[in-house]
């Protein structure tokens, strides 16, 4: 048994011990348990990264898990270098938000479940992530789901966090069923459901097609389909994104583990793992393109006017989750793992700094009720600050780097590339924008809350602070590993940084067509024109004259209107799913198949039948004359039939 | 008699499992109905003692044959050719095993339920045990129909003597439902025993080729026996009455087993005797499992009674069973079997759950529920697994059963398998939003004071809830009991004895 085995068996342990023990006996303790358990796996994680930075790659059954004739699965490992940088990424950000949730759930009721919930998330990413086959990743799929759900609901006896804990899941079923037939149609294309078999066999079925209601479809891109479907739903792209900004019911620690940056991620790790399969299909390349571009400037035009601080910074992850598979769609599965790992600093620091705020406030989410925050809680400004010039790309800063490759990797990429480039550049100015919308609002001008709330400003406790410089360091300098060869970050292989050489032998690398370095100079160079603008607009409107929205507001009440009701994509669903469900249950199989036509059937024979005999039975009377009357006629008719037939 | 292999073992295990319930109840009339204690101890120690006592076919039983094991044979009615021939292979070992747990279960939660009648109840319960075990072990016709029907009457008194308001109406309902199927399945029984040369034996009328024709109309009969019993689309409705008002004892074996019994009789007759006309039906079978998952999953939407609505579930998750089964490849058999011990598992023990809170509130509907996991919350979390369980979440039983089943339905028809795992989909949406209703949200001022789980309720639910996370994550301890059975049904369908009239049958219906 190798020591990596122990990743996430130490974060079941600390589940288990917790859930069993925690409400009668561990109580406010449970982090003493947790946080050492994940920090623990955090460690093992590091030196895993060493061993696969030499070179080295696990690939290890522990047992069988379901034998069905030719059906074999196992639960078992598999240590690369994609699996080594997201162990980096789920162990780091679980770590950090552990030891910043002692702080922010302290006196909670609930602070046992918190935890054992907190640590059977993470075990359940790293069983996602460390899968060598495809059903263990379904079961780490479907595992940190029922984690987000638990997690979203914490707070159950509120409707809405109950209803959106449900609503998450629901969604992600919806996606699942996709994923689920893929994973189904890879087994009974290739006979098994092991990576490296899977992968090195894929080829093998290139131009195979299936029939489908009378149309012939391409295998591959059937499968690619199918399991981006599962994708879609997991990382919140449209048309599944619906559950992510409700996701924020939850308390904000979560919010900064799975719905920034790790859980929602899982989808763009799937199709990074699944590359080989990906890239063989064109058709499904583009489609991950398009839906990745269309979803970054969608969710980008709508963070514009919200103004709950946690449903803007969800907003912001649906949009870079859609950077993330705009990247893999035009081929560059590196670009986009490179996105994920830096986003998972900045964007984890914004919700834990946005979690700073709330405590300070006392809950309150709404932005247009802060202001001011600068001066009293100087260690979550700073650090936002910080994420939030990362998010909008300023040069030197962790988002710069991965940001600039994916619209540098998209532009170099043909025609689709340049189209989705656009959408990728339009949403760099947005992201920038709604950024500062918060820094400005929240953090600068006159505080505009209640003086009771002003009463309480104060910052966090160190054990919340910790965490935001932490982060604030990777959302610096986590982005250095991977500084393109044009800035003089290469090590030798023509067009890749180091970050991109490492996860090559896994992801492969784009084909990028030839280009200039002028051109590549222009490409980054707009985007930074950009971010620069989006910055320097916010604060126009924002910080100079914050009479302006209100006034650009009326003026396009339409356009206003339909982004603050989130392009009215609830309400859609409701009217063509919920409801029409709910209306067909009641209304036409009570009603009318069950109630009328069955329950009909089955209580109207032997009612007929009792009828019947209800009225054959009036014919014996008990009076002989009648009976003796009927014979007399009964002996006429047959004389009548004998004498004349 | 050479496909079975006799008992190893110091006792004759099948016949002890079957008659000892039997021969408990019959003692318990000897005891004073005012001395409950008794009553109720005497039937849980005879209940503990025949689980005890059957427990050998898990560790004994010998996973290298199909052969029938543990087999017991003595003449009977010579002058019929019948015979008390009983034992089990791959396919029946596990019901038995799981019926002789559900009864335990059933005893635990009636303790305090069942105040009047008490003596009649137990002896009830233990008579419902030595029948279904009768039924999944008999190996002659003859028997395997007396088993079958004493089930019944025992089964009809539960409902009618401790059910609820509208007792009368479901008991009646429940026996007429399945007595009509019962008596197509008897005309059938006495078509083969005729045709056969007079022999009532199982395995030698499953060995016997019938010619085509006659092999629809069997299918026919037999199919109306199980179809009701499993029960298949359209002739569920008496499900639902009939696990609504049965007292809690009465649903949990009502799901558990007995309903089991029809996909059962799929498995063990319809299959291996009229293997062509199963073929040929097949499309047929699976539309009707289709829409089984679909309908009974859609139509929970719409229950405001919790009985009611786990009831319909059922519905759909045997749906899943009988996809299964008609999927006819090793997959779909092996996940329709072992959804079958699931789905006892999961649904017995949810019935066993809303059984012990109604006992506190006396209320099933949903709506004087919310906010229960304030007050229980160990009772949540055994509900919360039992709700997972049953939306085939990966590492728990569910999953497992479900997915094979999709798997082997999907090689056999890309519709049925597509079709299916919507069901998956429309399951976690009823199951969560009656989680929702009862266990979040504010507290419903009706059950503020709730009290939690005791010590036998406790009992009562581990071992189901140990054995849906047992199976979830070693499924192996019991899809290996299988294997060798159902590649030998598999062989024996697969063989065929017309197949060319097959095609063309089934070239006319498509």
């Amino acid at each position: 048994m190798e020591l990596y085995t122990l990743i996430p068996v130490l974060p079941l342990a600390a589940f288990w011990i917790n859930i069993l023990f925690g409400r009668h006996y561990i109580k406010d303790n449970a982090h003493w348990i947790s946080v050492p358990a994940v920090v623990a796996s955090w460690v093992i994680a590091l030196i895993t990264l060493s061993d696969v930075l030499g070179g080295k790659v696990f690939n290890q059954d522990i047992y069988q898990w379901i034998v069905s004739d030719g059906f074999k699965v196992s639960v078992g490992f598999l240590v690369d270098p994609l699996t080594a940088v997201m162990l980096i990424v789920v162990t780091t950000v679980s770590s950090l938000v552990h030891i910043y949730s002692v702080g922010y759930m302290h006196k909670d009721p609930g602070y046992y479940r918190f935890f054992a919930y907190l640590s059977l998330f993470t075990f359940s990413m790293l069983m996602l992530v460390m899968a060598n086959n495809f059903l263990q990743m379904y079961f780490g799929w479907e595992a940190v789901g029922l984690c987000s759900y638990f997690l979203i609901g914490f707070w159950y006896q509120k409707k809405s966090a109950s209803d959106a804990a449900k609503k998450a899941f629901i969604v992600n079923r919806f996606g699942d069923f996709g994923f689920g037939l893929g994973v189904i149609l890879i087994f009974l294309t290739l006979g098994t459901l092991h990576y490296a078999p899977v992968f090195g066999s894929i080829g093998s079925v290139a131009g195979q097609t299936l029939n489908i209601l009378g149309t012939e479809v391409d295998l591959i891109t059937l499968i690619a389909l199918l399991l981006f479907c599962g994708a879609v739903g997991k990382s919140a792209q449209i048309p599944l994104h619906v559950w992510l900004p409700d996701a924020m019911e939850g308390p904000t620690p979560v919010s900064a583990l799975i719905h920034a940056a790790t859980m929602v991620t899982a989808g763009v790790f799937m199709v990074a793992r699944c590359a080989p399969i990906f890239s063989l299909s064109p058709t499904t390349m583009a489609v991950v393109a398009v839906v990745g571009g269309v979803t970054a400037i969608f969710a980008g035009t709508i963070a514009l006017v919200q103004n709950d601080i946690k449903r803007i910074i969800a907003y912001s992850t649906v949009s870079q989750l859609g950077y993330m598979f705009l990247a893999c769609g035009v081929g560059a599965f590196g670009a986009g793992i490179f996105h994920l790992y830096t986003h998972a600093f900045f964007k984890a620091l914004l919700f834990l700094g946005a979690g700073s705020v709330m405590h300070a406030m006392s809950g309150e989410v709404n932005i247009q009720k802060m202001g001011g925050l600068k001066k009293y809680m100087p260690w979550t400004y700073w650090t936002f600050l910080l994420a939030s010039l990362s998010i909008a790309g300023i040069p030197g800063f962790a988002g710069f780097f991965s940001k600039d490759e994916i619209l540098w990797q998209a532009y170099a990429a043909g025609p689709l590339g340049k189209f989705v480039w656009v959408l990728g550049a339009i949403t760099a100015l947005l992201t920038a924008f709604y950024s500062f919308r918060i820094i400005y609002l929240a953090f600068h001008g006159k505080f505009r809350g209640t003086e009771e709330q002003k009463h309480h400003l104060h910052e966090s406790p160190k054990s919340m602070t910790l965490p935001l410089v932490l982060l604030a360091v990777g959302a610096v300098a986590a982005g250095w590993v991977g500084i393109p060869p044009l800035l003089g970050g290469t090590i030798g292989i023509e067009h890749s940084d180091k970050f991109g050489a490492f996860l090559a032998p896994v992801v492969g690398h784009p084909h990028a067509s030839v280009h200039t370095h002028a051109e590549e100079w222009a490409v980054m160079g707009l985007s930074v024109l950009l971010a620069i603008s989006g910055i320097l607009a916010a604060r126009y409107c924002y910080l100079k004259n914050p009479e302006l929205p209100v006034k650009i507001g009326e003026k396009f009440k339409f356009a206003y209107r339909v982004l603050w009701n989130k392009y009215y994509v609830d309400e859609l669903y409701d009217c063509i799913i919920v409801k029409p469900t709910f209306w067909v249950a009641r209304n036409i199989i009570v009603g009318i198949t069950d109630g009328k036509i069955i329950e009909g059937v089955v209580n109207g024979v032997p009612a007929a039948i009792g009828r019947f005999s209800e009225s054959f039975r009036k014919i014996q009377t008990g009076f002989t004359h009648h009976y003796a009357m009927v014979m007399a006629f009964g002996l006429l008719a047959i004389a009548i039939a004998v004498f004349f037939f | 008699m050479e496909q079975e292999l006799a008992s190893t073992l110091s006792y004759p295990i099948l016949s002890t499992v079957i008659f000892l319930p039997v021969a408990v109840a019959a003692l318990m009339l000897f005891i004073n109905r005012a001395n409950t204690g008794a009553i109720k101890w005497t039937a849980l120690i005879a209940s503990l003692a025949t689980f005890v006592l059957s427990l050998p076919l898990f560790t004994s039983f010998d996973k290298s044959t199909y052969k029938m094991q543990f087999s017991e044979f003595h003449e009977w009615i010579p002058a019929f050719n019948i015979n008390y021939a009983i034992g089990v292979d791959g396919i029946s070992v596990l019901f038995v095993l799981l019926s002789t747990l559900i009864t335990i279960t059933c005893v635990l939660v009636s303790w305090n339920a069942i105040k009047e009648k008490t003596k009649e109840f137990y002896i009830s319960i233990l008579l419902i045990e030595g029948a279904m075990i009768g039924v999944f072990c008999s190996l002659d016709f003859f028997l395997f129909y007396i088993f079958w029907e004493a089930m019944l009457i025992p089964m009809f008194l539960l409902i009618g003597v401790w059910g609820g308001p509208n007792r009368i109406y479901a008991s009646i309902k429940f026996f007429l439902y399945t007595l009509v199927g019962s008596v197509l399945m008897l005309v059938g029984i006495i078509v083969l025993y005729l045709y056969a040369g007079k022999t009532f034996d199982i395995l030698t009328l499953s060995s016997l080729n019938y010619p085509l024709k006659m092999q629809l109309w069997l299918f026919w009969a037999f199919f109306a026996a199980f179809a009701v019993k499993v029960p298949m689309f359209p002739v569920h409705t008496w499900l639902p009455d009939a696990h609504t008002e049965a007292p809690t004892a009465g649903s949990v074996i009502l799901a558990a087993i007995l309903i089991k019994m029809g996909a059962y009789g799929f498995l063990r007759f319809s299959l291996p005797m009229f293997p062509d006309a199963a073929v040929a039906m097949t499309p047929a079978m699976m539309t009707l499992s289709v829409i089984a998952i679909i309908y009974g999953a859609v139509v929970c939407f719409a229950q405001t009674d919790l009985k009611r609505l786990i009831a319909y579930s059922s519905v759909s998750h045997m749906g899943f069973v009988t996809l299964g089964i008609f999927a006819m490849n090793v997959q779909g058999l092996e996940g329709g079997i072992l959804q079958m011990i699931n789905h006892g598992v999961i649904t017995g023990a949810l019935f066993l759950a809303v059984g012990i809170i109604y006992e506190q509130t006396h209320s099933r509907q949903i709506s004087d529920y919310g906010g229960a996991a304030t007050v229980v919350p160990v009772y949540a979390a055994f509900f919360m697994v039992l709700t997972l369980a049953a939306i085939g979440l990966p590492g728990l039983n569910g999953f497992v059963g479900e997915f094979l089943i999709i798997l082997g339905g999907f090689a056999a028809k890309k519709w049925a398998g597509v079709l299916a795992a919507t069901g998956v989909i429309i399951g976690a949406g009823y199951m969560l939003w009656l989680y929702q209703n009862i266990f979040f949200q504010e507290l419903n001022p009706k059950i503020a004071e709730l009290k939690d789980l005791n010590g036998r309720e406790f009992l009562t639910l581990i071992p189901l809830i140990v054995l849906i996370f047992w199976i979830g994550v070693y499924p192996n301890a019991f899809l290996s009991f299988m294997h060798v059975s159902v590649q030998h049904l598999i062989d024996r369908v697969g063989m065929g004895t017309q197949p060319e009239a097959v095609a063309s049958l089934l070239s006319f219906i498509r």
